[in-house]
């Protein structure tokens, strides 16, 4: 219904001419040499490239124009492919001179396609990681052990499926007076206009009881501490945005979760440093391989702002002790420098090891609670990631107010607060979800690692968290990252499991792979060995 | 050791400590004053009135009817399928249901002259976070985008704050009813280049706030033929675009596009959200409709920070898929505004006050400028400062949207401060009048009293507005008749009292 409606005929193009403003041509071959002589690098280097450029954009731009086929420019039934979209594909093929800053100041008459930022165009071509690619093959072709017995199996996404029949259940039962209000007063002032960027208060207290509960009393919240934004996402980006400025930068001990590079560094222009954990220390952070990445930033004339850590970790499932903790504290204290502790997983341990969250280290030490922010959400201890909700804890006053300022650009929908505050205030649901919940995370955790121990793939022990982390780099072909995305080429179209090389990770060591069970059912582990199996033989 | 010994408090970024976010406006600072001090019709009858918030809840009831009647939208009854997806549901696509509802809705608000395709639709929490995210893609850090004055005070945070874009303003004024002209936008451009900033893209809000009229045909044209020329972005904020009057009376960039064959579509972007329209800002639903591909993608990943929550598109999916209900809406919704639009006019050209002519929006653009003692900014500001202050009524002045000629203040013509099942009785009217003339013996045309005046046909005005839509008791208005004549008599205390100390500043004739 909706085919023709980009229809560019080919007639306004004299018409571009003359709004070009004075011989078109002229100009476009003038300014890049204008560009030279006022003088910018070598003069060989600097009318050569440009010239060069220039002349493939002329050629490019003339052959695209002479495509009878350049009509119906865009369309999503995909009935040509070929010629989908060509402005975009200006704008990607030839990035240097799209993007030129010289050469679009001075000439903002030219009519040649319209420039986005520089700042996203680098983000443009991205997404062609194995894991986006995964993802994309995924909602391709997903397995369903009846209507699609030969699809992929998801074991590539951090999403907890286990007991979502639980919030189901309670959803089915009470959703519509949660959010209305009980049948006699129903009422949409409640949820229609203006509520406060930062979450409604109610909820912000409903949240707080449901974070101490999952650390099991440990540590109590205090709900004006808190800003509550749609999803972790947003909560990283805002401290990002709150601690550092434009070329700063964060330790992240590696591995760590893919979406950290988009969430901390896209849009603040903050860098990231890694600071690799290895095998040989079970992939546990140590005190002195920070202190050489700091020590690494510094001489590159980076400024440090902070550290990231997850904890449980995202993608090992290892839990930081309270030794370790209190030791980062004191690194932080000693460079001067925030940790921003990602704590979004603290609800899904499994196992007997404790987990001990940074809000119970600094509540002795009030001098250091300023440096330390604390990042929740309830996309994975509640199973609700579609429901967007992400918290910033902090005792520092000024990134409160600033992040409940910039809680305006990626707020909660009222409807989905007023819901989850009937939630979360029945004590005897959510204490039911989150003991069936941990239970079946361990009885997922214990049957998958059974199963890879028998093929003689080793795992790091994993106490929180939907992962299991895995050493197959005895299965790659080359001990290399091309010899690790070999191998999960091999697992995706072969033996068509999606699971996450440790490189997307930006693990050092190659062929770790991380298996998310909670997608999973029991039925479907015998199924992934024998895929995997099937892989692994030739090799072997 | 070597870092910052001098300074041990752990610093903050730019983002964080600079003043960009903008908030310290005048336009804030009424609301603030509101939050601080806010309007009850029982419990704080001497609190600060709120006129400055753009908020539509003149249809509550027609959503309040929906929700009742279709329980499917609210809840997930027992076994109903695409829970399981929903709940989980954080592609950054969005609900394919819900995007088709979205340009379903978007047409159908243009008459159905424009069509809309729900894969270039990107769905952010709210029009403030669509607006940064198009800001974010379009223009890199010190470049600068071109906006027709006067604009909504909150651009110079959505769009300058973490995204370091300048905006450089077009210029517009009364002479020509706000309209913008080619002289004014290559004027903005001479003073961007000037100022050696790269002007990416121009910016209009269509229907304006704050003026609360639509953009003509004519002046779309030559605003597209000027991005064209210019070789930049044109966005297209059309957020009160389901609230003019008529549906007639908006023409959205969107025809422009379709009636020169989507030529030059590629730099159009345009802005829309259910919070004005359909009166939900607590739902924080905006949407970006982009004709260039690379945005679209762009955009959707970008949208991973802003995402709408999957129980919230599921319910709006079905109420806006809802024909019977998405038509009476917009209708009832449009006769509504333009009922309480006439009475508004009328009202204040009782007081003298004269409005911009409109046709959209949920506000009135009135010319106090006969109560400004000098044609000032300054004097602008302090006549805000007293109809904050002393009449308790937060109304947005001109300069916070960057109006260039001073006395221009927005007001809502859509309020829920009070509420009344009748008009007002003849002895109420009786007792305003008598009012107005004490305050006109104590100082005939001094600006004070001008300015009493004007605030109690304003408040009346509103008061009649109200009556017909909400329902209130005989004691609440009586109480609420009180609030004004004790507004008054402290008016009247002030005047008498200041008359004698200083009567030379007070008025003309004494």
């Amino acid at each position: 219904m909706t085919q023709t409606r980009y229809y560019r005929t080919r007639s306004p193009e004299p018409e571009k001419e003359k709004t070009g403003g004075g011989g078109g041509t002229a100009m476009r071959v003038i300014v890049p040499l204008q560009g030279v002589v006022q003088g910018r690098g070598g003069l060989v280097l600097g009318s050569i490239i440009p010239c060069a450029l220039f002349y493939f954009l002329q050629f490019y731009l003339k052959r695209n124009r002479d495509d009878p086929d350049d009509k119906n420019e865009s369309n999503s039934t995909g009935q040509n492919p070929t010629t989908r979209s060509p402005s975009s594909e200006h704008l990607t093929e030839l990035p240097g001179l799209t993007r030129s800053l010289s050469r679009a100041l001075l000439s903002p008459r030219n009519s040649g396609p319209v420039s986005i930022s520089a700042r996203v165009s680098g983000i443009v071509k991205g997404g062609d990681s194995p894991y986006y690619m995964g993802l994309k093959r995924l909602k391709e072709d997903p397995y369903d052990e009846l209507d699609n017995p030969n699809g992929v199996i998801q074991l590539g996404l951090a999403e907890n499926k286990l007991s979502l029949d639980l919030v189901k259940d309670w959803l089915a039962e009470n959703a519509r007076e949660a959010i209305l209000g009980n049948g006699e007063e129903l009422s949409v002032s409640g949820i229609a206009p203006y509520q406060p960027f930062d979450g409604l208060m109610e909820f912000k207290v409903a949240v707080a009881g449901f974070m101490s509960q999952v650390m099991e009393n440990a540590v109590s919240f205090n709900p004006s501490q808190m800003v509550l934004t749609a999803g972790a996402t947003p909560a990283i980006e805002i401290l990002s945005f709150c601690l550092a400025d434009t070329g700063n930068a964060f330790l992240v001990p590696t591995p760590y979760y893919p979406g950290f590079d988009r969430d901390v560094k896209w849009r603040t222009g903050v860098e990231i440093i890694h600071v690799p954990c290895r095998s040989a220390e079970n992939f546990h952070l140590s005190i002195a391989a920070l202190d050489r990445s700091f020590n690494q930033a510094k001489k590159r004339g980076l400024k440090v702002r902070g550290v990231i850590i997850s904890n449980p970790s995202n993608p090992v499932g290892n839990l930081l002790n309270r030794e370790t903790l209190y030791s980062l504290l004191d690194f932080a204290r000693e460079k001067n420098i925030h940790i921003i502790s990602n704590e979004i997983l603290a609800g899904s341990t499994h196992g007997n090891e404790e987990f001990v969250s940074m809000a119970e280290i600094i509540d002795q030490e009030d001098t250091d609670r300023k440096r330390v922010h604390i990042v929740y959400g309830l996309s994975k201890d509640l199973s609700l990631p579609g429901f967007r909700v992400g918290v910033i804890y902090t005792f520092n006053e000024d990134v409160l107010a600033a992040a409940r300022k910039l809680s305006r650009f990626s707020a909660t929908s009222a409807p989905t607060q007023r819901l989850l505050i009937s939630m979360l205030s029945d004590t005897k649901f959510v204490r039911t979800f989150i003991t069936t919940n941990r239970e079946r995370l361990q009885r997922m955790y214990v049957q998958l690692v059974a199963g890879l121990e028998k093929m003689g793939i080793k795992s790091i022990k994993s106490s929180g968290g939907f992962y299991c982390w895995a050493d197959m780099s005895g299965f790659i072909s080359s001990y290399s990252e091309k010899g690790e995305v070999e191998l999960w080429d091999k697992l995706l179209n072969i033996g068509k499991v999606n699971v996450t090389p440790g490189s997307c990770c930006h693990c050092i060591e190659p062929g770790w792979f991380r298996f998310c069970f909670a997608t999973l059912t029991e039925k479907d582990i015998p199924v992934v060995m024998e895929r995997i199996q099937k892989v692994l033989k030739p090799v072997n | 050791m070597a870092i910052e010994i001098e300074q041990p408090r752990v610093g903050l970024s730019k983002v964080a400590v600079s003043k960009t976010h903008g908030e310290d406006s005048p336009y804030f600072a009424g609301w603030k004053a509101y939050d601080e001090n806010p309007y009850h019709e029982t419990s704080n009858q001497s609190g600060v009135i709120q006129m400055g918030l753009a908020e539509n809840q003149v249809s509550f009831d027609l959503l309040e009817k929906y929700l009742e009647e279709h329980s499917e939208a609210s809840s997930w009854g027992k076994g109903a399928p695409g829970f399981r997806e929903n709940a989980l549901f954080q592609d950054y696509h969005g609900l394919k249901s819900f995007r088709q509802a979205m340009a379903n809705f978007m047409e159908q608000i243009r008459g159905g002259r424009a069509k809309f395709d729900p894969d270039r639709i990107v769905l952010t929490a709210g029009a403030t976070a669509a607006n940064e995210l198009l800001t974010f893609i379009l223009a890199d850090p010190g470049d600068a985008l071109l906006i027709p004055t006067p604009y909504y005070p909150g651009f110079d945070r959505d769009l300058r704050w973490r995204t370091g874009v300048n905006i450089v303003p077009i210029h517009c004024d009364s002479s020509n009813n706000f309209q913008i002209t080619p002289e004014a936008m290559e004027a903005a451009y001479q003073s961007a280049e000037s100022m050696n900033l790269k002007v990416r893209g121009i910016l209009i809000t269509n229907p304006s706030n704050p003026l609360g009229a639509t953009i003509q045909r004519s002046a779309l044209e030559q605003i597209l033929d000027f991005a064209v020329n210019k070789n930049m972005h044109l966005v297209s904020d059309e957020i009160y675009s389901g609230s003019t009057f008529s549906s007639s009376e908006f023409i959205s960039i969107a025809e422009i596009l379709e009636t020169r064959g989507y030529k030059d579509a590629e730099r159009v972007h345009i802005v829309y959200s259910l919070s004005k329209d359909l009166g939900l800002p607590g739902f924080r639903v905006g949407t970006i409709y982009s004709y260039n591909d690379q945005v679209v993608t762009t955009a959707r990943r970008m949208s991973s920070f802003t995402l709408i929550s999957s129980q919230t598109q599921h319910l709006l999916a079905c109420m806006l898929s809802n024909k019977e209900f998405s038509e009476n809406y917009i209708k009832t919704n449009r006769e509504r505004l333009s009922k309480r639009y006439d009475m508004i006019i009328k009202g204040l050209k009782k007081a003298g006050i004269e409005c911009l002519k409109g046709n959209a929006g949920l506000f009135c653009w009135m010319n106090l400028s006969p109560l400004l003692e000098k044609p000032t900014r300054e004097s602008e500001l302090a006549l805000w400062k007293v109809i904050l202050n002393e009449v308790k009524l937060n109304i947005s002045p001109g300069s916070s949207c960057h109006c260039s000629e001073p006395g221009w203040f927005r007001s809502l013509k859509v309020t829920n401060f009070c509420t009344a099942d009748h008009e007002l009785s003849s002895k109420e009217r009786d007792h305003l009048e008598r009012s107005r003339k004490k305050i006109k013996e104590v100082d005939g045309s001094g600006s004070s009293s001008r300015i009493l005046l004007f605030s109690l046909q304003f408040l009346q005005t509103c008061f009649e507005v109200q009556f017909r839509w909400k329902k209130m008791s005989r004691t609440l208005i009586l109480r609420w008749m009180k609030v004004i004549v004790e507004m008054s008599r402290y008016l009247r205390y002030r005047l008498t009292k200041s008359g004698r100390v200083n009567s030379g500043s007070l008025g003309e004739k004494h």
